[in-house]
């Protein structure tokens, strides 16, 4: 039963494909694989620890102040995932700059303690949390892949095109995330949905 | 004319949704009709306009003297928080018809995170006072005229022949995409 939490939560609960929600920054930091890759375990570690802490604390919390004490909770944990990468990983967090604080305000966590951590015990959120985390994680990579390949011929900083190809600059900017994000749905749609019938 | 230059940069040039994605799922969750996009952009202006003011009073009144720079982001989604919770009893009380246009939009905004994004960039670009207040209502308005825009345009999408793997979300991003090309265009106009 906790495996299958796991998986529900890598693809047919994933929060960007499926469920729409963590736009922001699955839109604004996917310039590259390594930058979406960041941002999304960044996430997951933010969706596990505060699942857990929502999961044990879910009985004593009253239900009218449930939304407040779950944002200290998440926001308690941002702020320690962006004290440690501005210590460890300065770069990074350089990049990601305004969208690692923006955690706290992304629609899936929320989301999962709301639904899941607070219902559930805290060895299956625990496992929730990890599932959700790493299909973030995996949108962030596909999208981030996508922009990358197109917008500067490259996947992890390696050139896979050769000096011949002509990037299509527009696809590392913001309109390039739009559109690919919406190429990606449509695939997903097309693949889903024939299959189906 | 600086002044008006921060309010042009950040309204269209550096446009909160289309450049700087911030407030994204508003942008895509509410916008499929005009009047609903223009009462949620009612309240954003006025939650970012007021979340704003006190976000930038409480960091150079409290976390800077005392030193606390490192609670920024949960005393900020804190302040925003609640200001939503008190705006909504205001309005509640002192105007039921306000309330009843914007009630549903109110608790969303909480989760937008347009309004934390400006706190958090008020701080960080380093603004004084009034080049807050500017930079802040320019933002609202940014947002508030892009998703009144696409609401128009998804308004006459709904209407059209789409094929059928691109209906609902893959086209209302590529919308967006086209949309967000259009106000690449106003780039380069204020540095």
């Amino acid at each position: 039963m906790r495996l299958s939490v796991l998986f529900e939560g890598i693809w047919k609960n994933n929060g960007v494909f499926k469920q729409v929600l963590g736009m922001c920054p699955a839109l604004a930091v996917t310039t590259s694989v390594k930058n979406g890759l960041g941002m999304g375990l960044a996430t997951t570690f933010v969706l596990i620890c505060s699942n857990f802490v929502i999961s044990l604390i879910r009985n004593i919390v009253p239900s009218k102040v449930r939304i407040p004490v779950y944002i200290v909770v998440i926001a308690s944990f941002v702020t320690i995932v962006d004290l440690i990468m501005n210590a460890y990983l300065h770069d990074l967090h350089k990049v990601l700059g305004l969208f690692i604080p923006l955690i706290v305000v992304n629609c899936i966590i929320l989301g999962r303690a709301e639904s899941f951590a607070s219902k559930n015990g805290a060895a299956d959120s625990i496992m929730d949390g990890i599932g959700i985390g790493l299909g973030f994680t995996l949108a962030l990579v596909i999208l981030g892949g996508f922009r990358e390949i197109l917008g500067n011929g490259s996947i992890l900083d390696i050139n896979i095109f050769g000096s011949s190809y002509n990037p299509v600059i527009v696809m590392i900017m913001p309109p390039g995330a739009f559109i690919g994000l919406g190429f990606i749905m449509f695939l997903i749609n097309y693949f889903e949905k024939r299959k189906r019938s | 004319m600086e002044y008006i230059l921060l309010f042009v940069s950040a309204s269209v040039v550096n446009n909160f949704v289309l450049s700087r994605f911030l407030g994204i799922c508003p942008f895509i969750g509410v916008s499929k009709k005009l009047d609903t996009s223009i009462g949620m952009s009612y309240a954003v202006i006025f939650v970012m306009g007021v979340a704003g003011i006190i976000t930038w009073i409480v960091q150079y009144l409290v976390l800077n003297p005392f030193k606390l720079g490192y609670l920024q982001t949960i005393i900020f989604i804190l302040v925003i928080a609640s200001l939503v919770q008190f705006v909504e009893m205001v309005i509640e009380k002192t105007s039921p018809s306000l309330y009843n246009n914007l009630g549903i939009f109110l608790p969303l905004i909480t989760t937008n995170c347009a309004v934390l994004g400006v706190a958090i960039l008020n701080i960080s670009l380093g603004y004084g006072f009034a080049k807050m207040l500017i930079f802040t209502i320019g933002s609202a308005v940014g947002w508030s005229v892009a998703i009144i825009i696409f609401s128009g345009i998804r308004e006459r999408i709904e209407l059209s022949d789409i094929p059928f793997y691109f209906r609902g979300l893959p086209i209302t991003l590529i919308t967006a995409g086209i949309l967000s090309l259009a106000f690449m265009g106003f780039s380069g106009l204020v540095k």
